[in-house]
């Protein structure tokens, strides 16, 4: 990969990532998207997506992330499944050093989304695959009959303790404020069913053998402890952007989004960010597909002034 | 190399007896993580076919298989060699984490 100098260097190949490849080579430039898993992103995880617009009936998440890699493929772009390890945004030109090797281009567009939050304790990662999960929908067939805690108090955390409120035996939604942030339609789900509420209380600590048997709850200001006895803890307590990489090279957020407006530039000529990555009011598959286009245009005006 | 389904009835023959080491990617076709993980599976299972094999259990289909090898979070990968289960890789991040973890595991 190391010879060619290609025009567009896109790292992440959800809908924000091809849709900026489907664009930029529909310009005639030269696109290699670098994706570590498979297209689709965030978005293949998801079995129904109703909300991109043109598919009257909803349209299968990893199938539409399918589609969009080989709608910008028909226009010449390349994918390389490759997993970044570094990357110079300022080297002219930019190189970005991953897994097969490195990569050189004009131009980058960062389109590497957001994973889940973690709770942030120490024995967290240890206990993934025995008895934590970040995931309702994939895992909560194996937690049929026992007791589970939903971490959060947003729409994730809500659809979550609804989901598994149907399979658990028994369901506690631990959240660290008095009310949820969950919008409407699950609020009203909620309260009629058998979800057990545990407000104004943080997980301090998952308590385990070689399982999970349970979580210390903390009252939030630094009040009294309890112990309740579960089986599994489902973590949806929002999502952190993937800009680990990008740190001391590109201004970000507190919360770490790459901080760039509208046009998708950020503090660096020659980089843009779109998708989830971004900061920006509403995360969609549509708003990030906005942006990859978006960056096109403004990935020809930076290299249309690279030319002169 | 292709990526076979393998059930409780071939899992003996086809993993525990097998004379390659065997990456046993333990998923469901529901599992939205499952199946993002599944082409970059494919895809290692192309590159080192000469040394390794690879293989899907359905969880739902082989629900004993999950149980004994203590999967709750899927996907859920282990390395089968002389019929020993290595340590799990849970719900790996991308297809270099797994090449690291068959690394570390002396498969690779």
């Amino acid at each position: 990969m190391a010879e060619k100098i290609y025009d567009v260097a896109v790292i992440g190949g959800g809908p924000g990532g091809y849709a900026a490849a489907l664009y930029s080579a529909r310009s005639g430039l030269s696109v290699l998207v670098i994706e570590k898993m498979a297209p689709g992103g965030q978005m293949a995880t998801t079995g129904q997506v109703d909300n991109y617009p043109g598919f009257d009936e909803g349209i299968d998440g990893f199938a539409l992330g399918e589609r969009m890699k080989r709608g910008a493929e028909r226009f010449g772009a390349q994918t390389a499944f490759a997993e970044v390890e570094s990357v110079d945004l300022r080297a002219v030109p930019k190189t970005i050093e991953t897994s097969d090797g490195p990569v050189q281009a004009h131009t980058v567009v960062l389109a590497t989304g957001a994973s889940p939050r973690e709770l942030g304790l120490p024995e967290e990662r240890g206990l993934r695959g025995r008895g934590i999960s970040y995931c309702a929908t994939c895992d909560g067939m194996l937690y049929g009959d026992k007791t589970v805690v939903v971490a959060g108090g947003g729409n994730s955390a809500a659809e979550d303790a609804l989901y598994l409120s149907k399979i658990c035996k028994k369901v506690y939604l631990v959240h660290r404020r008095d009310a949820l942030r969950a919008s409407a339609v699950y609020q009203k789900a909620l309260e009629g069913s058998p979800v057990e509420f545990l407000w104004n209380q943080t997980v301090a600590e998952v308590l385990h053998g070689q399982r999970v048997s349970g979580v210390r709850l903390q009252e939030v200001g630094g009040g009294a402890t309890r112990e309740v006895a579960c089986d599994g803890v489902f973590v949806a307590i929002g999502r952190v952007p993937d800009t680990a990489l990008f740190r001391g090279q590109l201004e970000m957020d507190e919360q770490g989004y790459l901080v760039a407006d509208e046009t998708t530039r950020t503090s660096l000529p020659g980089v843009f960010a779109v998708g989830d990555v971004r900061q920006k009011p509403l995360r969609q598959i549509v708003t990030a597909a906005a942006d990859g286009a978006v960056a096109s245009k403004f990935v020809e005006e930076y290299l249309a002034q690279l030319g002169g | 190399m292709a990526v076979l389904a393998v059930g409780r009835e071939q899992f003996e023959e086809g993993v525990l007896r097998s004379e390659k080491p065997v990456l046993v990617d333990f998923s469901a076709p529901w599992c939205g993580y499952c199946r993002r993980l599944a082409p970059a599976v494919a895809r290692l299972a192309e590159k080192y076919g000469d040394r390794l094999e690879v293989k899907i259990v359905d969880i739902d289909e082989s629900p004993q298989l999950a149980e004994h090898y203590g999967v709750d979070t899927i996907p859920t990968l282990r390395l089968f060699a002389g019929g020993r289960a290595s340590e799990p890789l849970v719900n790996p991040g991308s297809a270099a984490e797994i090449e690291d973890w068959l690394r570390e595991n002396g498969a690779l």
